[in-house]
């Protein structure tokens, strides 16, 4: 079977209300993703994002696959724009797949978002004015649990009563991001200062346990994955790090039935598929849309048992750059806003190639675990530089 | 909470959930879709099981006392005038293996409310529908 491979990457302005346009952010991120991998349209014949253009908010999901298409002048064998897959870094997966079976050569994954300057041009981008909670938001909006934070939420407090996690250890995911987040340039407008475990407890709370810093920040920003196929390796530059698995589950698709986060069903299947393990890994890059999240996905992919992720991370020295095992190097979503789960296979590869600048990990990385995804939603790859 | 309450549209699959605790229904229920082949609970409601796909399923009344599974304590204004804090939970219903409600804690304070805290449904009546809520069972 041919291999799968990320041979470029490319990441747009970072910012909150920027005006360039949704599609001069993704333009920009697709360049500079070409730039990286050496590749010119004529060469590109797929095109994969997560989750499609937006039917509802346009600042979620502002490009869809289609009009990238139809800009760049792709003449796509394979193209997919879906939300209906287990979560937002399966659009690589499934690209993975698409030239893993001689469907596509070279295909551009992208992730759009746009959701703060959406907000802030509200004539441009009229809110959803519903009249109905409809679809699974009947079953949490009429208890006035709207944001995906009250969903969380509740995860994280049954891990303190049952497990006995502490708040100062939940703090230690954003004091890390935010000591990584203040040594990458592309998260100058996300982080500005240095956080302190002092005004970590004394910001507000927006739904216990979480506080302000708990939860990321609507961005603006095209994030970028080129994914070749192992027999066109010959056409790129630069070292290509290969997808050497990928995960991806559902068992109840619901925010509030199941017991247990997908990732804890997804992190089995992940070390399944390949000879690695966990002790091969070098550095994780785990979703962090909210503090809980990563906690999680070191107990699903088996850093640690079930119920020690809040020890693991006591402290922040195994999690730091020079610690054990090097989380969120780049800030994650927390500290350098929400790319909504591709800065994450972006940082991964930064990391892989030595390419990190100031925040590069020593100890020359091979083996990286991006995920993304929380509650139903879980994705994750293996990525390896040969 | 004095705002309106985001309110789902009814149809002939989650009507009886969303009405059983009206009065006329024998006093006001807790309904929950019930198989009539295999006897597990499906919820949300669907017109097939979701552990054995049979079609005989059908509202059914359980007790409508739980425990707390978890519960977080809101603390942001999601809506104007939404009053805060207030306590957002999950219950799991007595007799209804596998099924857990996303619900409001009512009737106490906020740090009265515990998580394996033993509860019971009131309902809330507004435009036509019940709101299932939960206040301390003491």
């Amino acid at each position: 079977m041919n291999e799968a491979y990320i041979t470029g990457v490319g990441q747009s302005e970072v910012g909150v209300r920027l005006t360039r346009s949704p599609m001069g952010l993704t333009m920009d991120a697709i360049r500079q993703a070409l730039d990286d991998a050496g590749l010119t349209f004529e060469q590109i014949d797929g095109v994969a994002s997560y989750p499609g253009k937006s039917h509802g908010y346009l600042g979620f999901s502002p490009i869809g696959v289609d009009e990238v298409i139809e800009v760049c002048g792709i003449k796509a064998r394979w193209h997919m724009g879906a939300g209906e897959i287990p979560a937002q870094l399966s659009a690589i997966a499934e690209a993975a797949n698409a030239v893993k079976t001689g469907q596509a050569r070279h295909i551009i994954c992208f992730r759009t978002v746009y959701e703060a300057a959406a907000m802030s041009r509200p004539e441009e981008y009229p809110p959803l004015r519903r009249e109905f909670a409809d679809g699974s938001s009947q079953w949490t909006a009429p208890f006035f649990a709207i944001s995906a934070a009250c969903w969380v939420a509740q995860y994280a407090s049954r891990h303190m009563k049952r497990y006995g996690m502490t708040r100062e250890q939940l703090a230690q995911i954003s004091l890390n991001a935010n000591r990584n987040a203040l040594l990458n340039p592309n998260a100058r407008a996300i982080t500005k200062k240095v956080l302190t475990i002092d005004d970590y407890m004394a910001s507000r709370l927006i739904t216990t346990p979480f506080c302000l810093h708990d939860c990321d920040r609507f961005t603006d920003c095209s994030t970028v994955i080129i994914v070749s196929a192992g027999d066109a390796l010959d056409e790129v530059q630069g070292a290509p790090v290969r997808i050497a698995a990928t995960a991806g589950s559902v068992h109840r698709h619901s925010w509030d039935q199941a017991e247990w986060m997908a990732s804890y069903a997804t992190g089995p299947d992940l070390w399944a598929k390949t000879d690695y393990t966990v002790k091969d890994v070098d550095t994780v890059q785990f979703y962090d849309g909210f503090a809980f999240f990563p906690i999680t996905w070191l107990e699903a992919l088996g850093f640690c048992e079930v119920g020690e992720g809040h020890k693991f991370v006591e402290g922040g020295t195994r999690i730091a750059r020079d610690g054990e095992l090097p989380l969120n190097t780049a800030g994650g979503q927390i500290g350098a806003g929400r790319l909504h789960g591709f800065g994450f296979a972006h940082e991964a590869v930064m990391q892989l190639r030595g390419n990190a600048g100031e925040r590069q990990i020593p100890g020359d990385p091979k083996v990286a675990v991006a995920t993304s995804g929380g509650g139903p939603l879980a994705a994750a790859l293996l990525l390896a530089r040969d | 909470m004095s705002v309106k309450r985001p309110r789902p549209r009814l149809d002939a699959i989650n009507r009886p959930f969303w009405t059983g605790g009206d009065a006329k229904n024998d006093g006001g229920k807790l309904y929950i879709t019930h198989c009539g082949d295999c006897r597990e609970w499906t919820h949300p409601p669907r017109e097939f099981c979701r552990h054995c796909q049979s079609e005989n399923v059908a509202p059914e009344a359980v007790a409508g006392t739980g425990r707390i599974d978890t519960l977080t304590v809101n603390h942001q204004a999601w809506m104007p005038g939404l009053e805060v804090p207030f306590v957002i939970a999950r219950v799991a219903l007595d007799g209804v293996p596998g099924v857990v409600l996303t619900t409001n804690i009512v009737g106490c304070a906020v740090d009265e409310v515990d998580i394996d805290d033993r509860v019971r449904v009131t309902f809330e009546e507004q435009d036509g529908v019940w709101f299932p809520l939960f206040e301390k069972d003491v």
